[in-house]
């Protein structure tokens, strides 16, 4: 059963948004991480870019696939999860948590009501996910 | 029976060696003297220590731990692991082809520049092509040509076309060859058939279009039946077909690509005309073309002159080059032999009986593997675990298990349209024996996933290692020994 | 039809019909439209019993002046070293050449601890982190390269040194085309390529800087001022390499080249007019996952015993498709493998004493040419086993008359560089002999 934490926002694309204030955690959702299976790299934006909703900002890759990553939402990257440098399987093993991506500055919260919710997000998963 | 191989730098003694190199017989200076300081290596590179029968056993041992076809059955799909014939090989050892240098007078070369021609001659018959470069050394290479050559055309024709449409069902290194060579892939779908979506090839056509790749008979092992529509819309909107010869084992004197509308082509020499793989290369991947795009050919081109054959630099129109010299030629001599072996009737009946091994093998295994297309299938046919699944079986596990009962599996996860996959491509060269082995041992393996699915899911258990960690090579990769 | 590659008899076709359910095989053919069956025999000529078939091939490769008979002294990206006898009894095992790429690796741990080893040695001599199971030759090598470090870079132009082999320029000129990249040439002075004429071209575009050394004409290039310079100018130094010079020269990576390619021919190859060649690759660490070609890597089977992978494969077309660093699928495997058994053959110590053999030999033949005034030198530079060389009559007719003599002589510069008409370049291996270089000499100086 995949987990889907109702606290958070979903994209499309399979990407999670956690807001606090006007800054959002982003990262893959168990299903994505599911889908790719063991995660071995990932290539991270630098910090500080300016990063626009729907468009690639970072790559994961696992042993026999490889998948962009889009912004969920447009900001400024605030944070970059450096650890999965070394540890990439930490996206694997825990994806919500310590396997975040990015903290992105919204520079549009608006553009968050575009998100689904955990029950719209499970939904889409379930006919398919693509 | 699991145990590693040592290393060769585990093996040795420092000051050993495995060949005995003559002295010097010339008056000079120290190499010291010669070389300025600062370009001088100061310690010698950290390669291997060994005596030659350390050498031999070494490479013995890591040849007993390799397939290969001569080793036994190897339906690897896409692939046509044919026999190798021997004295294929003999012919590309000889002195006359393999002590000849590229550079040397062509006058001295008469007849290896005859090979070359003849090679030329003969595979734009086959292929319904009016010309023929020898050039690429594999089949992406010949890709890599093909779509520069189609490029070069259009361009010459004052048109800048900046799209290649290829299928969903196409070999990564169709979308990868036009995106190396600077265009935009416009992918379309397949049918539930398998065959070309020709409304969704109606809608992706345009004045932007350089060129349709395609597999023909597809990587579904299924021949396009509308191909000829198909060559009608691209033609129609300016653009030119390109066939990706990865599956010419079907149609060697069946159907050709000229006349089916194609205008150029790349042939695999290591798949449909018996060079070995030799591991993953050298391959060889010559390129034919129709006559409009003969100016933009590679240089140099083998013309006949004076009742023997030079090289033609002088090309104003050409792409320039895409290999070092001429081509693998050491590979072209080998397809050389294998098609004056085979002869007109031979290569024939190579390809007729290379669809009925694939027919029977779908006939024969379709009952316990879903088969996702209800049709004959040419020279390979695609599978899938879907009956299986239930019993939490994946191809993977089918895969590992067929290693178990000594055979190479078949290609897995490919064509990546068809979930789960297993594609099957037998070729010619294996007799009825062997195939009836091979499906027995399949069907064993069916029942084995209804009866004890541990058994296949753990497998293999006979190899000399078991399912290693990919992910872990991948994530802190080890590359290279270091001292 | 029951021939030696067509095992099928007629029953067992009939029975493989019957299995399947048709009357004829033709029928199994029904989805090719009637009018795209050809309906006559290809137009080939007719097939050849084995012994017919090598007499034909016999006659053929006799009609070749093969460097069996012949004493060679041209180079020019193709080397007639000594190939130990061990390196074709290896690679003519059939496990080896019958195989295809190491997908299941479980059946393939030789083949793929074999590239391993051979990857390490590579780095070991060009002095990098991480090198590739090989590319199609040395001048794709330098051109996928230069691709590479227009991706990892960002930047869409490279300077690539003029005495770079000239054929090595014009795939990179083809590679380039399409992809909107410029290329521009640095000039060459007394054989080497000057620091100052590429610290002019080198700039804030620049992707990389591309030296070759030995360069085209044997000269030595000084890799470290290249490297300086490129790095200041935010590129990256791209060195292609001979890699038996390598037994003697410094490793480029050591004196800071980001990148080293090469012509892996050399070792252990025979020239076969020119190919299956093999070419090699390396870079430094931190460009290993931009990398084109297949990589294997080490790792441990769930019992943790030691064994090998492909790996890296995101990188790849099969992965990546419109993506991948490269389109390349087939390599040169059994051409890398061969170049393992033959490092391994000749070993740490042989390799440079192969390398001074070249070197000291070319250096004699260099000397008796211009001391006894046979033709005068065209660079002052040092070179390792090719030099250039001013013959006073044409380079064609020098070449006829050596011909005579069993000899086939140097290149004809002019035919690349028009302002070295009349100048030859001629190479020596390890394999001349003093009695071959004498007999050179002797012959040059009876047509001077």
């Amino acid at each position: 059963m995949m987990n889907t934490p109702k606290e958070l926002r979903y994209s499309k694309d399979h990407e999670w948004v956690r807001v606090e204030g006007n800054k959002a955690t982003v990262g893959i959702t168990d299903f994505a991480q599911s889908e790719l299976g063991d995660v071995v790299f990932v290539e991270l934006p630098a910090n500080g870019v300016a990063v626009t909703a729907g468009k690639q900002f970072a790559v994961v890759e696992s042993v026999k696939a490889v998948s962009d990553i889009f912004a969920p939402v447009s900001g400024t990257v605030t944070a970059v999860n450096d650890a999965l440098t070394d540890a990439p399987e930490t996206i694997n093993s825990d994806p919500y948590g310590a396997g975040w991506i990015v903290v992105v500055e919204l520079a549009d919260p608006g553009e968050l009501a575009a998100l689904l919710d955990s029950a719209g997000y499970e939904k889409l998963t379930a006919e398919g996910g693509h | 029976m699991r145990k590693a191989e040592a290393l060769i730098f585990e093996k040795g003694q420092p000051g050993r060696r495995a060949v005995d190199l003559p002295a010097c017989d010339v008056p000079a200076p120290d190499a010291a003297a010669l070389i300025p300081d600062a370009y001088r290596r100061k310690t010698p590179a950290t390669l291997p220590e060994v005596s030659q029968l350390e050498l031999m056993r070494h490479y013995t041992a890591l040849s007993r731990r390799t397939f290969g076809v001569d080793t036994g059955f190897y339906p690897l799909g896409s692939c046509t692991m044919k026999y190798n014939p021997k004295i294929n090989e003999d012919a590309g050892r000889l002195d006359g082809f393999a002590a000849l240098h590229p550079l040397q007078d062509e006058a001295t070369a008469q007849g290896a520049l005859a090979v070359l021609a003849a090679m030329e001659q003969y595979l734009a018959e086959i292929a319904g092509m009016d010309a023929v470069t020898m050039q690429p050394a594999a089949g992406a290479h010949g890709e890599l040509t093909g779509i520069k050559l189609i490029r070069a055309y259009h361009r010459h024709r004052g048109e800048n076309r900046t799209k290649v449409i290829v299928p969903d069902s196409a070999h990564g290194t169709n979308p990868a060859t036009a995106a190396v060579c600077g265009l935009e892939i416009v992918e379309i779908k397949s049918h539930a058939d398998g065959a070309i979506d020709l409304d969704a090839l109606r809608a992706a056509v345009g004045s932007d279009t350089a060129a349709l790749m395609l597999t023909n008979p597809s990587t579904l092992g299924l021949f396009e039946r509308n191909i000829r529509e198909v060559a009608a819309i691209v033609h129609a909107a300016g653009g030119l077909l390109y066939y990706d010869g990865a599956n010419a084992n079907a149609i060697m004197g069946v159907s050709r690509p000229g006349d089916m509308g194609f205008d150029v082509i790349h042939f695999n020499l290591h798949k449909t005309f018996a060079t070995p793989h030799g591991g993953g290369g050298p391959g060889s991947g010559p390129v034919g073309v129709k006559s409009g795009l003969i100016p933009f050919l590679p240089t140099p081109v083998v013309v006949a002159a004076d009742g023997g054959y030079r090289l033609d630099y002088d090309r104003p129109l050409s792409i320039g080059k895409v290999l070092s010299f001429y081509g693998n030629f050491g590979v072209i001599v080998r397809a050389y032999a294998y098609i004056r072996a085979m002869g007109p009737d031979g290569l024939l009946a190579a390809s007729r009986d290379a669809v009925l091994n694939a027919n029977y093998c779908l006939s024969r295994l379709k009952e316990k593997y879903h088969s996702p297309f209800d049709r004959f299938c040419m020279h390979e046919c695609v599978l899938t675990s879907k009956n299986q699944k239930p019993y939490g079986v994946r191809t993977l596990d089918i895969a590992k298990r067929l290693l178990d009962y000594g055979y190479h599996p078949p290609t897995i996860y490919f064509p990546l349209i068809v979930e789960e996959a297993l594609m099957i491509e037998p070729t010619e060269t294996e007799s009825k024996e062997t195939l009836d082995g091979f499906i027995e041992a399949m069907l064993k393996i069916a029942a084995e996933a209804e009866e004890d699915a541990a058994i296949v899911k753990n497998a293999p258990a006979t190899t000399v290692v078991g399912r290693l960690d990919e992910a872990a090579a991948a994530r802190k990769p080890v590359v290279r020994w270091q001292p | 039809m029951t021939r030696s590659y067509l095992p099928h008899t007629a029953v067992d076709r009939q029975a493989m019909l019957a299995a399947i359910g048709v009357a004829a095989t033709e029928d199994l053919f029904a989805d090719i439209p009637a009018g795209l069956r050809l309906d006559r025999p290809l137009a080939l000529p007719a097939a050849l019993a084995e012994q017919e078939l090598a007499r034909h091939l016999r006659d053929l490769a006799g009609q070749n002046a093969s460097l069996g008979e012949y004493a060679c002294f041209l180079g020019a990206g193709a080397y007639d070293h000594y190939i130990p006898s061990v390196v074709d009894h290896v690679i003519g095992r059939s496990e080896f050449y019958t195989a295809y790429t190491q997908y299941q690796p479980e059946i393939s741990q030789g083949y793929l601890q074999a590239l391993w080893e051979y990857q390490s040695m590579i780095c070991a001599l060009t002095g990098l982190d991480v090198a590739n199971a090989s590319l199609y030759d040395g001048g794709t090598a330098l051109a996928e390269a230069a691709m590479m470090a227009c991706a990892a870079t960002g930047r869409q132009e490279v300077v690539v040194a003029r005495a770079v082999h000239p054929h090595y320029r014009i795939i990179l000129g083809t590679y380039a085309a399409d992809r909107g990249l410029t290329v521009k040439e640095a000039p060459f002075a007394d054989g080497a390529t000057g620091v100052a004429g590429l610290a002019e071209l080198a700039g804030p575009a620049t992707a990389a800087v591309i030296v070759q050394t030995p360069n085209f004409f044997g000269c030595l290039e000084d890799v470290a001022a290249a490297a300086e310079l490129a790095h200041k100018a935010g590129a990256l130094l791209v060195v292609a390499a001979d890699p038996v010079a390598l037994g003697v020269l410094e490793a480029p990576g050591a004196l800071g080249a980001d990148i080293v390619v090469g012509e892996g021919q050399p070792l252990g190859l025979p020239v076969s007019f020119g190919g299956p060649y093999l070419g090699f690759f390396a870079a430094t660490e931190k460009l290993m996952r931009k990398m084109p070609g297949r990589i294997v890597g080490q790792t441990t089977d769930f019992e943790g015993t030691r064994g090998f992978v492909l790996t890296l494969q995101a990188r790849e077309q099969h992965i990546r498709r419109e993506k991948a660093t490269s389109n390349i699928c087939s390599n040169e495997a059994l051409c890398s493998l061969a170049a393992a058994v033959y490092l391994t053959a000749v070993g740490r110590e042989g390799l440079r004493e192969v390398a001074e053999l070249c070197l000291k030999k070319a250096h004699y033949a260099h000397a008796e040419l211009v001391n006894r005034k046979v033709c005068q030198p065209v660079f002052g530079a040092p070179f390792f086993q090719e030099f250039a060389v001013r013959c006073a009559k044409p380079v064609a007719a020098v070449n006829a008359a050596l011909r005579r003599e069993k000899i086939i002589g140097g290149l004809d510069l002019g035919r690349y560089y028009p302002e070295l008409a009349g100048c030859m370049l001629l190479c020596v291996t390890e394999k001349r002999t003093k009695a071959e270089i004498d007999r050179l000499v002797r012959t040059m100086e009876a047509v001077s």
